[in-house]
């Protein structure tokens, strides 16, 4: 691999720089995760702020570190098209589950 | 030219089309096993938020945020050092990336070794599987069971850093294999993201 195929390379993704950027981006995220965990607010307020701030720790690691920003712009959105159809067709199902299983056994009894 | 030569031309053509999306194969199979297991976790994760909020006497047996916080500092510094070995790899430092994977296969270590530490410490506490002293057996399962996939892979990826780390460092892989094993270590370290603050800082006692 010569220098000239590295630098395109640094030119397509943005350098070392950037992913110190978005490193010390993820950190301050996670501590951020940490800080809600000790606020004194109701469990379905604290998991909405945290998986809020899972879902952009997600998507600067997608985009910068697995390097998704710097691909086609037709395999990002299969990716998140993808993605997100899936997760909210399975929220549906278990959801329905749910209501399902709280009228029925074992749980409920 | 006659017609079935025409034909087999045109099917000739139609099969020598670019790879799909314009990226190489290898990494969009790494892709595709990425999307599907974001489902496997995200069934495990969703199946346990149901549990947790259908079961009244649910656990909440962590006192301490530390070690969990060391864990997820290890594994995200992980992720850089992976970064940097992919670039030393594109700059043709051979050296170097073999340095920095080797680097990101001990974190890997370190991580699982403080995860079993943990494991073996709430074991201690009388943590099983179906039973434990503070509430309802399925936390048990439902901690072990996603902490336990999410080691599993871990403990995939570092035996698989070590193996493309020696054969890229003996020449029989290069950069676009370690981009490859780089895109399952940070979705190894994506998913933890999920982990922490759902399975450990919900369930802490305050």
């Amino acid at each position: 691999m010569t220098t000239t195929t590295a630098d395109a390379h640094d030119k397509k993704t943005g350098g070392i720089g950037k992913d110190l950027i978005v490193y010390v981006c993820l950190l301050a995220l996670a501590g951020l995760q940490f800080v809600i965990a000790y606020q004194n607010i109701d469990a379905s307020q604290m998991f909405t702020r945290m998986l809020a701030v899972a879902c952009v720790e997600a998507g600067l690691a997608e985009l910068f570190f697995m390097h998704l920003w710097s691909e086609k712009r037709a395999f990002l959105l299969f990716v998140v098209i993808f993605t997100v159809s899936v997760l909210l067709g399975m929220q549906y199902g278990w959801t329905d589950s749910f209501r399902m299983l709280v009228g029925a056994a074992p749980f409920s009894k | 030219m006659s017609q079935a030569d025409l034909t087999m031309e045109g099917h000739s053509a139609g099969l020598t089309v670019g790879p799909a999306f314009s990226i190489p194969t290898k990494k969009l199979a790494m892709w595709l096993f990425i999307i599907a297991d974001t489902m496997t976790f995200a069934a495990c994760l969703v199946a346990y938020g149901f549990l947790r909020n259908g079961t009244p006497n649910w656990p909440r047996p962590f006192h301490s945020i530390t070690n969990v916080a060391l864990m997820t500092f290890i594994l995200l510094t992980s992720s850089l050092t992976m970064l940097i070995g992919l670039r030393s790899a594109r700059a043709g430092d051979k050296a170097g990336a073999f340095r920095w994977i080797m680097i990101t296969a001990a974190l890997g270590i370190v991580f699982a070794l403080l995860h079993i530490r943990e494991w073996l410490a709430l074991i201690d506490e009388g943590m099983l599987m179906f039973k434990n002293p503070w509430g309802t057996g399925l936390f048990g399962a439902s901690f072990f069971s996603i902490t336990g996939l999410h080691l599993t892979h871990v403990t995939s990826g570092v035996i698989a850093l070590i193996a493309v780390g020696i054969r890229y460092k003996g020449g029989r892989y290069n950069a676009d294999d370690i981009e490859v094993l780089g895109l399952y270590w940070h979705f190894v370290d994506l998913v933890w993201m999920f982990v922490v603050p759902l399975v450990y800082l919900l369930n802490l006692s305050h």
